[in-house]
C-alpha cells in the first residue's frame, strides 16, 4: 500500500492566504508535465514496487490541466507504478474551472474523487481572499459535478475570516449552504495568516488583522455542531466525512503509509526518511529534464522524530494516538514519560485514555498543538533493553 | 629617584583620557605607531567598547628632557563611581595628576570628586583642556571653571587635543617640570603600596605597587600587612608596554610583582608590602577592605548549567577581587549565586563579562542594598535579599543605607532632576552655580532608590548632560516592606523585592501589569498577585489559552510543523516553573525595569 502525490504548481491568480508553491506563468505547464513524467521514471523504485492505493493531484490548481496533459500523466503513472483496483484518485479543482465540458472530460479519466476549493459562499469573502470564482459558481460547480457522475466530492471551506462586527452569521450561512449540497466530505480550515502571503504582508503593514482566537474557536465549535448534526464524522481536526467517505489519501499521511510526491515542492516519505523537492518550477524543470536528476533535500528520521511525527498527526485524528504502537514500534512508553501530564489532561477534560488509545476531546482539539508540544519527546528515544538490568 | 615622575589622570568618561594617554605613549616611543590599537590602556574589550576604564593599569615611559632621561609612570584610574576606592589608591601612588577636561563639556561630577581626592592627597594638579579642536569647544568658559575649582592661573592650563596630537609635548614637559620627584628612603624598611592587581592566566596574579620607602629585590621574602600573608618575590620589574624584569627596585618607582598568587581575592588594593626579615612599623594609611553595596542573585538560564556558571564565577573572581558571591537556591530559579557588587555598573559589567567572555546567559534578580533590621528582641540582622527579611511582625525597625549624591548638569535640567530625586525619596542639600550655565546639585538619597534605573532616568531627562557621583553617608530608619509576587497562589521568590511602603502599591501594580504582558497564555487561567505579608495589593489575570492548533497537516506540512513544535518545546525548556505556571526568563528581567 502506498500513495502518489502530484503537485501541479500553477494557478490563474494568487489567493491572499495561500503559501503553497505555485506560479501564474501558465505557459510552462507543458514543461512541468513533461518533467513530472521524467521524474516518475527516475523515481519509479522509491516505493519499492508497492501498489498505489491512492493518487492525489494537488496544487496549485490541478483543474488547469488539459485533458491531453492529464492523459499523459495517467499513461505514465500506469506505466511506472502498479495501481490497485479501486484506488482512490483525487483531483483538486477550483469552481471556475469546473464547467460541464471539463467535468465530462474528468469523468472520462481515472479521476474518481474531486476536492473542490470553493472556500465560501459569501461574495465579499471570496473577493477578500482573491478567489477567481463567484459564490454562485461555488454552488453550481458542486451540482454540476454531481450531475456529471461524481459522487465522491469534498468541499473546502475557510472559517475564521474576520468580520467587522465579530458576527458569526456569514460562517453559519456558509455551513448551511455546504451541508445542503450533500457532498459526503468537508475540509474546513481556519484562516491562517502565513508570512509569505498577501495577508501576511498586509498584516505587517497594519492593513489586515486576523480574527481573535476566541472568534475562530467559536466558529470551530459551530463547525463541530453543524457537521455532527448532518451526519459527518470529524475524523481529523479539519476533515469531516460521511460514513465510507474519508479521504484515504490524506489518511495515509497520518498512518505512516509511504508516499511519493512528484513535482516542485512535493514531499515524499518512505517511513524512515522524508525528502522534498525544490520549490521552483525553473530549477525543477531544468534539473529533471536537462540533467535527469532531482533537486531534493533528504532528511533521515530518528526514532524520536518518528515518534514526534506520530504524536503530532495521530492526536489530530479520531483514531487517536495508540500508546501500544509507540511502545511496540518505537520503543517509547509515553505513559511512563508523562504520567502527571496525561493524568492532568484526562482530569481537566482535554483528552480521554481508553485502553491504550489517547484521544483529544472537542475542547482538547482546539489546543492540539499545545498538548502535542507537551508530549513531544526530547532526548533520542532510548533503545528498549532486552532483559532486566538488575 | 629625582628623575622619576609618578602621575595619574583624572577625567570624566568620554573626555578623552584614553586617547590622550595613547598620544603620550606614542610621543615617548613607548609604543610604535604600528602597534597602536586605539585606546591601548584599556585592555578589556568591554572597556574599549564602552570607552571607559574599568580596571586601572599602569605604564612606564622614558622621556628625554633637557639632556636627561626621565622615567614617567602613568597610573591609570578607573572612571566610574563604583570604583572610587580604587581611584583613591591610584592617587595615593602618585605625586601629580593630569586633570583632563573636555573643552566642549566642562567639568563633571565624577571629575570633581576625584579631583578633591587628588588635592587631598597633595598631588600637583596639571589642568589640561582637551578636545580644543572641536568646533563647539568653549575654552574660556571651561577655563574659568577650572580656575575656580583649583585656583590655578589661566596660563597654567594646557590646551590639547588627543585626536590631532596637539599639546602632547607641553603635557610631558609640565609633568617633568611641575610634578615633584618622589621622596622616600631607599635604605629604610620596605613599604610599598598595592594599587592594583592584574590576572594573568599563565603567571597568576600580578601585583602592581609603588615603593614608598626601601628597596625590593628579586627573591626577597615579602609580607602583605593587611592579609598577613607571605610570598617570595619570584619576579619584579617595571611596566613598559610589556613587563620588563628588574633585579631590584627602590623607593619612588612603580612596578609589578609575581609571586605565585592564584586569586585576586588574596591581594587587597591599598595593602602595604614589606619585608619579612625587616618589616616596616607602619602600614600606608588609607587601606580599606572594600565592601559590596549592591546584591543580586545570578542564575543560569538553563538550570543544567549551574556547575558551568560556578566555574565561570570562579574565573571572574580571579581578576575581579571586588566581586563576592555565595551559592543560593531559589524555588523559581533553582541553583545560583548571591553576588555582591560595588555598584550597578559593576553588576552590569559582571553580567556582560559572563556573557561575552564565558558565553553564559544568566538571569539576574532584583538588585538589593543591605538593610539593617532590628528585631523585636533587639537583634541586629543584615539583610541583602528579600528572602532574608524576617516576617513583618518580628521587625522592630529597618534602616537603609543613604548616600550623598553630587549631580552636575546644565541649568535647564535642574527642575526635572530635582523632581526625579524627590520621587526617589531624596532630600535636596545644596545647589550652586559653577557658571551661569552649569549647576552642581547635592542630595541625600536612599541607595536602594538609585540601584533601580536611576542612571538611565538621569541620562534621559538631562539628554545626557548630567553626571553623578555618590558616597555612602550611613544608615537611616525607613519604612521598608517586602513585596511578594504570587502566581496562582504560589510565591515566586525571584520576583520579590524590598521596597518603601509608600511605593509598594504602585510597584505591585506595575509589576503585575508587566507580568501580564509577559506570561504566555497557558491551558488554564493565571492569577497574578502582589502581596505584602498576607495582604494582596494588586492583581491581574492572564486568560486561558483558547486555541492553538494548525489548520493543515498533510504530507508536505509534517516535517516543517514538527520542527516548529520542537523549537517551541526547546524555548519552553528555558522557562521556569512555579507550581503549574511556566515563567519565561523575560519576566524575571522585567522586574528590573519596574519603577
Amino acid at each position: 500500500m502506498a500513495g502518489l502525490y502530484l503537485h501541479i504548481p500553477f494557478c490563474k491568480q494568487a489567493c491572499h492566504y495561500c503559501d503553497f508553491h505555485f506560479s501564474t506563468a501558465l505557459g510552462r505547464k507543458g514543461q512541468v508535465v513533461e518533467a513530472l513524467v521524467r521524474e516518475m521514471s527516475l523515481r519509479r523504485d522509491y516505493l519499492g514496487g508497492a501498489e498505489l492505493s491512492t493518487i492525489y493531484f494537488g496544487g496549485g490548481t490541478p483543474s488547469l490541466l488539459t485533458a491531453a496533459e492529464l492523459t499523459t500523466l495517467f499513461e505514465a503513472i500506469y506505466r511506472y507504478f502498479p495501481v490497485a483496483a479501486g484506488a482512490e484518485i483525487t483531483l483538486e479543482a477550483n469552481p471556475d474551472d469546473l464547467t460541464r465540458a471539463k467535468l465530462h472530460e474528468l469523468a472520462a479519466s481515472p479521476v474518481n474523487r474531486l476536492s473542490i476549493g470553493l472556500q465560501s459562499f459569501h461574495e465579499p469573502h471570496l473577493r477578500l481572499m482573491n478567489r477567481a470564482h463567484s459564490a454562485d459558481e461555488s454552488r453550481r460547480s458542486v451540482l454540476t459535478a454531481q450531475d456529471a457522475g461524481f459522487a465522491n466530492i469534498s468541499i473546502d471551506l475557510i472559517y475564521g475570516v474576520p468580520t467587522a462586527d465579530g458576527d458569526h452569521g456569514i460562517w453559519q450561512h456558509d455551513l448551511r449552504e455546504a451541508v445542503a449540497l450533500q457532498a459526503p466530505h468537508l475540509s474546513c480550515y481556519a484562516l491562517t495568516v502565513e508570512p509569505q502571503t498577501v495577508f501576511g504582508r498586509q498584516e505587517r503593514k497594519g492593513l489586515f488583522r486576523a480574527a481573535p482566537d476566541e472568534f475562530v474557536a467559536r466558529q470551530f465549535e459551530m463547525l463541530l455542531e453543524t457537521s455532527a448534526a448532518h451526519g459527518y464524522e470529524q475524523y481529523e481536526i479539519s476533515n469531516f466525512a460521511r460514513p465510507g467517505h474519508h479521504s484515504r489519501h490524506n489518511s495515509s499521511y497520518w498512518q505512516g503509509v509511504p508516499y511519493l510526491g512528484l513535482g516542485p515542492s512535493a514531499h515524499s516519505s518512505d517511513g524512515q526518511s522524508r525528502q522534498y523537492t525544490v520549490a521552483s518550477n525553473t530549477q525543477y524543470v531544468q534539473a529533471v529534464l536537462e540533467r535527469h536528476e532531482l533537486p531534493a533535500t533528504h532528511e533521515a528520521l530518528s526514532p524520536t522524530d518518528r515518534a514526534n511525527e506520530y504524536l503530532m498527526t495521530s492526536l489530530r485524528t479520531s483514531a487517536g494516538c495508540n500508546l501500544a504502537y509507540l511502545r511496540q514500534h518505537l520503543g517509547i512508553d509515553l505513559a511512563a514519560r508523562h504520567p502527571a501530564y496525561l493524568a492532568q489532561l484526562q482530569h481537566d477534560g482535554w483528552a480521554t485514555l481508553t485502553g491504550d488509545v489517547l484521544r483529544l476531546t472537542d475542547r482538547g482539539k482546539l489546543l492540539a498543538d499545545q498538548i502535542t508540544l507537551e508530549l513531544f519527546l526530547e532526548a533520542p528515544a532510548s533503545v528498549p533493553s532486552a532483559g532486566s538490568a538488575s | 629617584m629625582k628623575n622619576i615622575r609618578n602621575f595619574c589622570i583624572i577625567a570624566h568618561i568620554d573626555h578623552g583620557k584614553s586617547t590622550l594617554a595613547d598620544r603620550l605613549l606614542e610621543f615617548t616611543s613607548t609604543v610604535a605607531k604600528r602597534d597602536m590599537q586605539a585606546q591601548l590602556l584599556d585592555n578589556m574589550d568591554l572597556e574599549r567598547e564602552r570607552g571607559i576604564t574599568i580596571k586601572s593599569h599602569a605604564i612606564q615611559m622614558q622621556f628625554p628632557y633637557k639632556g636627561e632621561v626621565y622615567t614617567l609612570n602613568l597610573i591609570d584610574t578607573p572612571g566610574h563611581v563604583d570604583f572610587s576606592y580604587e581611584v583613591s589608591r591610584s592617587i595615593a601612588a602618585c605625586e601629580g595628576a593630569l586633570l583632563i577636561v573636555d573643552a566642549s563639556q566642562g567639568i563633571e561630577a565624577q571629575t570633581i570628586s576625584n579631583l578633591y581626592l587628588a588635592i587631598g592627597a597633595d598631588l600637583e594638579i596639571i589642568p589640561v583642556l582637551n578636545k580644543i579642536d572641536l568646533p563647539h569647544a568653549m575654552p574660556e568658559e571651561v577655563s574659568d571653571e577650572i580656575v575656580d575649582l583649583i585656583g590655578c592661573k589661566h596660563e597654567d592650563i594646557i590646551h590639547a587635543s588627543g585626536k590631532i596630537g596637539l599639546g602632547i609635548e607641553d603635557i610631558l614637559n609640565a609633568i617633568v617640570e611641575r610634578v615633584p620627584a618622589p621622596s622616600g628612603d631607599p635604605e629604610a624598611p620596605l613599604q610599598a603600596l598595592i594599587f592594583d592587581s592584574v590576572f594573568n592566566s599563565y603567571r597568576g596574579i600580578e601585583v602592581l605597587f609603588r615603593i614608598k620607602n626601601g628597596t625590593m629585590r628579586k627573591g626577597d621574602k615579602l609580607r602583605f600587612l593587611a592579609t598577613g600573608k607571605e610570598y617570595g618575590a619570584d619576579e619584579i620589574g617595571i611596566l613598559g608596554l610589556n613587563q620588563e624584569p628588574r633585579p631590584e627596585m627602590s623607593a619612588g618607582n612603580v612596578g609589578y610583582l609575581i609571586s605565585g598568587i592564584k586569586e585576586a581575592r588574596e591581594v587587597k588594593v591599598g595593602d602595604t608590602i614589606t619585608h619579612v626579615a625587616r618589616p616596616t612599623q607602619e602600614a600606608i594609611v588609607g587601606f580599606e577592605d572594600v565592601k559590596p553595596m549592591v546584591f543580586a542573585g545570578i542564575y543560569p538560564v538553563d538550570t543544567t548549567e549551574y556547575e558551568e556558571l560556578r566555574s565561570c564565577m570562579e574565573k571572574l573572581q580571579l581578576n575581579d577581587a571586588s566581586l563576592v558571591w555565595e551559592p543560593e537556591t531559589s524555588a523559581a530559579l533553582g541553583f545560583g549565586f548571591r553576588c555582591g557588587f560595588l555598584g550597578m555598573l559593576h553588576m552590569e559589567i559582571v553580567q556582560e563579562r559572563l556573557e561575552r567572555e564565558f558565553n553564559m546567559t544568566v538571569i539576574t534578580t532584583v538588585p538589593s542594598v543591605q538593610f539593617k533590621v532590628t528585631t523585636n528582641r533587639d537583634e541586629l540582622k543584615m539583610v541583602s535579599a528579600p528572602s532574608e527579611m524576617p516576617e513583618p511582625n518580628l521587625i522592630k525597625f529597618i534602616e537603609e543605607p543613604y548616600i550623598k549624591a553630587q549631580i552636575i548638569t546644565a541649568a535647564e535640567f535642574v527642575g526635572p532632576i530635582i523632581t526625579l530625586c524627590m520621587e526617589k525619596r531624596g532630600i535636596i542639600k545644596g545647589q550652586s552655580y559653577l557658571t551661569s550655565e552649569r549647576v552642581e546639585l547635592s542630595f541625600e538619597l536612599p541607595l536602594s532608590e538609585i540601584v533601580f534605573d536611576f542612571f538611565d532616568k538621569l541620562k534621559t531627562i538631562s539628554r545626557g548632560y548630567a553626571s553623578l557621583d555618590y558616597e555612602l553617608i550611613g544608615f537611616r530608619e525607613s519604612d521598608m516592606v517586602k513585596l511578594d509576587v504570587m502566581l496562582n497562589g504560589e510565591k515566586v521568590d525571584a520576583l520579590s523585592a524590598i521596597v518603601h511602603r509608600s511605593k509598594s502599591y504602585d510597584w505591585g501594580k506595575r509589576l503585575c501589569e508587566k507580568l501580564k504582558e509577559l506570561l504566555p497564555r497557558q491551558m488554564f487561567e493565571i492569577a497574578i498577585q502582589a502581596a505584602i505579608g498576607q495582604k494582596i495589593v494588586a492583581r491581574e489575570t492572564v486568560k486561558a489559552l483558547r486555541k492553538n492548533v494548525i489548520a493543515k497537516c498533510y504530507g508536505g506540512d509534517i516535517s516543517r510543523k514538527r520542527k516548529l513544535l520542537e523549537k517551541q518545546k526547546e524555548g519552553k525548556k528555558r522557562m521556569r516553573q512555579v507550581g503549574s505556571v511556566e515563567i519565561p526568563q523575560e519576566a524575571f528581567l522585567a522586574v528590573l525595569k519596574i519603577d
